[in-house]
């Protein structure tokens, strides 16, 4: 089997729309995802028993069945229903929702991983709750959430495949659309790979200068 | 839901093999997470990189390809695996390289004044691992190897798109032959969930075995 430069040159134009729609789909996918594990996190954090322990179930369920399933659900029974999304829309709210879960796990171990005291010094300084919140734990919170959620966004970046599974075409059916039509696999599926390696090494690169600048610095308070 | 249970055969059928599927393909995974992990403390420069370049290829790319490229690439290279080897192979090689990562962190956050002692002793680095460090990380492993574990279980998922009749192929053979949507993706959803949830159980248990056998050796010691 030769590889054929040929195919490569045909190809490259078209994967460079496909990998457009994939790194949409990503950023669109992370945004739902970073906002909907937010109120996840909030609702788990709930003082209402009922609340935190049924939105823990439901989030565990989301989290612990496979993402390609949830888009066949949402591709496939919604319209039953009168909801009718096109593929991308579709393919985006799973990804959001699937990785809200994760997400929210973040948010909850940032916000529980600020110690007790801080929370009592700004009830000690008469703090209301805006301001314990604005000045005294989300600054402290924050910081140590944004590089797991930024290796998220690379985590889903490399989970956009499978929306070509509900005929989303992104970067990788580019790929098998050329394949199955040309009955060439060697090119598109190792073009693909290149494209993916490209994006996500550097991108893993950068989320561990990330993580080394967000350290927790040993501020003597905790 | 009567249709439904019409199907239950081929429901069996998917879960079992998804059941093979996921251990067949963690046992692979572990083995290669302690190979490759082990290596990157290598003195051999080229065991390092080598070991680095795996980790970087097959967590850069999305598994979906690289299932892909075995089972269409490398059959044009007179390497033909039948569906399910490919599927374990892929999920277990992808898997693989985030255990790696488990066991090399895992290693290294053993303390330091254990590497020393254990050079002190005049160990040879073999005994070094096998005594004195393994032994120490694993408990620290398994919580983390339990989270990938359920990765692992959602990933043979995606391998019903290279032709083996897992759970989720046996859904959408449902949904073709009933033209019922709702029913056959809910029942595998659920069956993922009971899976998944026996896998967070069976962790939490060896968790504990671990912690036991912890708690013993401190009491003994005191």
């Amino acid at each position: 089997m030769d590889w054929s430069w040929a195919v490569v040159y045909e190809l490259l134009p078209k994967m460079w729309e496909g990998l457009i729609v994939t790194v949409q789909a990503t950023f669109v996918g992370a945004l739902l995802a970073y906002v909907l594990g937010l109120l996840l996190a909030l609702l788990k954090m709930s003082k209402s028993w009922i609340v935190a322990k049924t939105s823990y179930w439901i989030s565990e369920f989301v989290r612990r069945t496979p993402l390609l399933v949830q888009l066949y659900f949402l591709f496939y029974v919604l319209p039953d229903f009168g909801i009718f999304l096109s593929p991308f829309v579709a393919g985006v709210i799973g990804l959001g929702i699937h990785f809200s879960t994760y997400t929210s796990e973040v948010y909850r171990a940032g916000i529980e991983n600020v110690p007790a005291g801080q929370w009592e010094a700004s009830r000690a300084l008469n703090y209301n709750a805006y301001q314990t919140m604005s000045y005294v734990i989300l600054p402290q919170a924050i910081p140590p959430m944004i590089p797991p959620l930024a290796n998220y966004l690379i985590t889903m970046f490399k989970e956009t495949p499978l929306l070509s599974a509900i005929t989303v075409v992104e970067l990788f059916n580019v790929a098998t659309i050329f394949s199955n039509s040309n009955y060439k696999y060697l090119e598109p599926m190792t073009l693909v790979g290149v494209f993916f390696l490209i994006v996500s090494v550097p991108a893993a690169y950068a989320a561990m200068k990330l993580e080394q600048h967000f350290k927790p610095k040993d501020t003597g308070f905790s | 839901m009567e249709e439904i249970l019409e199907y239950s055969p081929l429901l069996i059928k998917g879960t079992i093999t998804t059941i093979e599927l996921t251990l067949a393909s963690a046992v692979l995974a572990v083995i290669i997470s302690f190979v490759v992990g082990l290596s990157r403390f290598s003195r051999l420069r080229f065991v390092r990189a080598a070991a680095i370049v795996y980790l970087e290829f097959f967590r850069g790319t999305s598994a979906i390809v690289q299932m892909f490229f075995m089972f269409y690439v490398l059959p044009l290279f007179g390497v033909t695996f039948p569906p399910l080897l490919a599927g374990i192979l892929a999920c277990g090689l992808n898997l693989g390289s985030y255990g790696s990562e488990v066991v090399r962190s895992a290693v290294e956050s053993v303390g330091r004044g254990q590497h020393e002692a254990a050079q002190a002793l005049n160990y040879s680095i073999y005994q070094r691992f096998r005594y004195v460090l393994i032994p120490q990380a694993v408990p620290v492993m398994i919580p983390t190897f339990g989270n990938l574990l359920i990765e692992l279980l959602k990933l043979t998922a995606v391998a019903s798109l290279i032709t083996i009749s897992d759970l989720t192929f046996m859904s959408q053979i449902i949904r073709v032959q009933t033209a019922l949507t709702l029913e056959p993706f809910l029942v595998i959803l659920v069956i993922y969930f009971i899976i998944s949830s026996v896998l967070v159980w069976f962790t939490k248990w060896i968790e504990r075995k671990f912690a036991a056998g912890r708690h013993t050796i401190t009491s003994k010691g005191a």
